[in-house]
């Protein structure tokens, strides 16, 4: 990533942070910086920002730095830094709500991640359950990745791990309405 | 002993043989599984990384469908719906919250339904004698790497075991004979949640805990969790090529293990359905017991 301006805040930084604390449960005022969450993350490697040096970014108002950056798409939801962290400050919340709040704000680095989550969630309002072919296949094609994975999918037939049709619930509709109802919740927003 | 059964998504595609040992094993143990019927998918990964509301009430039905039932402790094998029923079943406790998602779900929900992992059901239910009652074919000689993962310990409010040094796998795999080997990777991320999106960041973690298996000296690795699986199994060509060394470690979800003990035929269990050849390592190591 590029330098960071510290004198490049958004106007609205304390609200962020207010918002983090009341939606999300977490408040990054506790943190001191120690770095336990990064030591012991398993996906820092391939992150150009560590969880530790987003919540500094959070913590100096740099909101849109911290929401655009590729970092929070690595996170792997272990909760390894959250177990950890003796400020219970859980980085982990931080990094999904950043997740959360990018794609409510349309800042979205990711965009692959963004697509394989909107495709997920489609499978499972449209059946109920998730068809993972469906899902896989949709994916691969929509993000240009067309024959990723392909070499595995022979296997995988004869393994009978790869049901072509979806598998869908009786009470579709519950399910349909559930979406439907958080979306109500949100007025109308994502 | 009669539980709500929850197989999720996965062990209806890419987890099914996780699927098949699990029923059978539980059988032999007079563990009375029902299927909750209707189930929904729990949302996992995509719906936490989208809509903490959504998060919530997704799994939310199927702990209604539970209640309802009559089946208030709810047997769940994937190590992920567990984590996403089990956060779920913590947020209802609220009432406010309970309001909340009931409305959402259009269903009423008491805040009964216990979501309990397929291992931890294992461990704390059933004595040491009674599963050991059951093995034919010990494992002796068997050095497993018993693999948690993350979502089974992680965070502490859902954990069921020690969420650094977990031991109800490896206290299994000792019952059956077995030998669970000593190692530091137990609960590290194999990277299961960026297996589609971030292939590359996926190999190389599951390439570590690969590598620290074998040098851990174990001959397979035991794991309760089907995303893990396929990393470790599906990925471990992948994983050998990043690592420039050949691995060759066959993955078992632990009630594979537990019943080829118990003398369960290898294709009841799903022993064929695996990428890298599992069939052949206990065929060698099982002799009936007694000679």
């Amino acid at each position: 990533m590029g330098s960071i301006q510290l004198s490049n805040t958004v106007p609205d930084s304390d609200e962020f942070r207010a918002l983090l604390k009341k939606e999300y449960e977490s408040d990054l005022s506790l943190c001191y910086q120690c770095g336990k969450c990064s030591a012991g993350c398993p996906a820092a490697f391939a992150m150009e920002n560590t969880v530790r040096q987003i919540i500094r970014m959070v913590q100096l108002g740099l909101t849109k730095e911290a929401l655009t950056t590729y970092s929070i798409w690595v996170c792997a939801s272990c909760e390894t830094c959250s177990t950890r962290c003796p400020r219970h400050v859980e980085p982990a919340k931080v990094m999904e709500a950043l997740r959360i709040e990018a794609k409510k704000a349309g800042l979205v680095a990711d965009k692959r991640a963004d697509l394989f989550n909107d495709l997920f969630l489609q499978s499972v309002s449209n059946h109920g359950r998730l068809h993972e072919v469906g899902l896989i296949m949709r994916y691969n094609l929509l993000s240009g990745q067309w024959f990723k994975d392909a070499m595995l999918a022979p296997s995988m037939m004869m393994q009978g791990k790869l049901k072509v049709l979806p598998e869908s619930i009786k009470n579709k509709e519950a399910v349909a309405k559930i979406f439907k109802n958080v979306q109500k919740k949100r007025g109308g927003q994502k | 002993m009669k539980y709500g059964f929850y197989p999720g998504c996965s062990l209806h595609g890419t987890g099914i043989e996780y699927g098949m040992s699990t029923t059978v094993v539980a059988k032999k143990l007079d563990i009375n599984l029902v299927e909750i019927p209707d189930w929904n998918c729990c949302g996992a990964s995509s719906a936490h990384n989208t809509d903490p509301l959504l998060a919530k009430a997704l799994p939310a039905r199927n702990l209604a469908l539970a209640e309802q039932y009559g089946l208030n402790d709810i047997a769940i094998p994937c190590a992920a719906c567990y984590q996403r029923l089990k956060m779920s079943e913590l947020a209802v406790q609220k009432e406010e919250t309970r309001e909340e998602i009931s409305e959402i779900i259009e269903m009423n929900l008491k805040g009964k339904a216990r979501a309990r992992s397929i291992l931890e059901v294992f461990s704390n239910d059933l004595s040491e004698e009674r599963i050991r009652e059951e093995v034919v074919k010990p494992l002796t000689g068997l050095k497993v790497a018993c693999y948690y993962g993350c979502l089974l310990v992680k965070p502490p409010e859902v954990a069921i075991d020690s969420t650094e040094h977990p031991l109800m796998m490896d206290r299994i795999i000792t019952t059956l004979g077995g030998t669970p080997v000593e190692w530091d990777y137990k609960t590290e991320c194999c990277g299961g949640a960026l297996s589609l999106t971030r292939v590359d960041a996926a190999v190389m973690m599951t390439a570590k805990i690969l590598h620290y298996a074998k040098l851990a000296g174990a001959d397979c690795i035991a794991t309760p969790c089907p995303l893990c699986t396929s990393n470790l199994d599906m990925r471990q060509k992948a994983a050998e090529k990043a690592l420039g060394i050949s691995i060759n470690l066959p993955v078992y979800y632990f009630t594979e293990l537990m019943g080829t003990a118990f003398g369960i035929a290898p294709n009841e269990l799903g022993l064929d359905k695996h990428f890298v050849e599992a069939k052949s390592l206990l065929q060698n190591i099982s002799a009936p017991a007694g000679q």
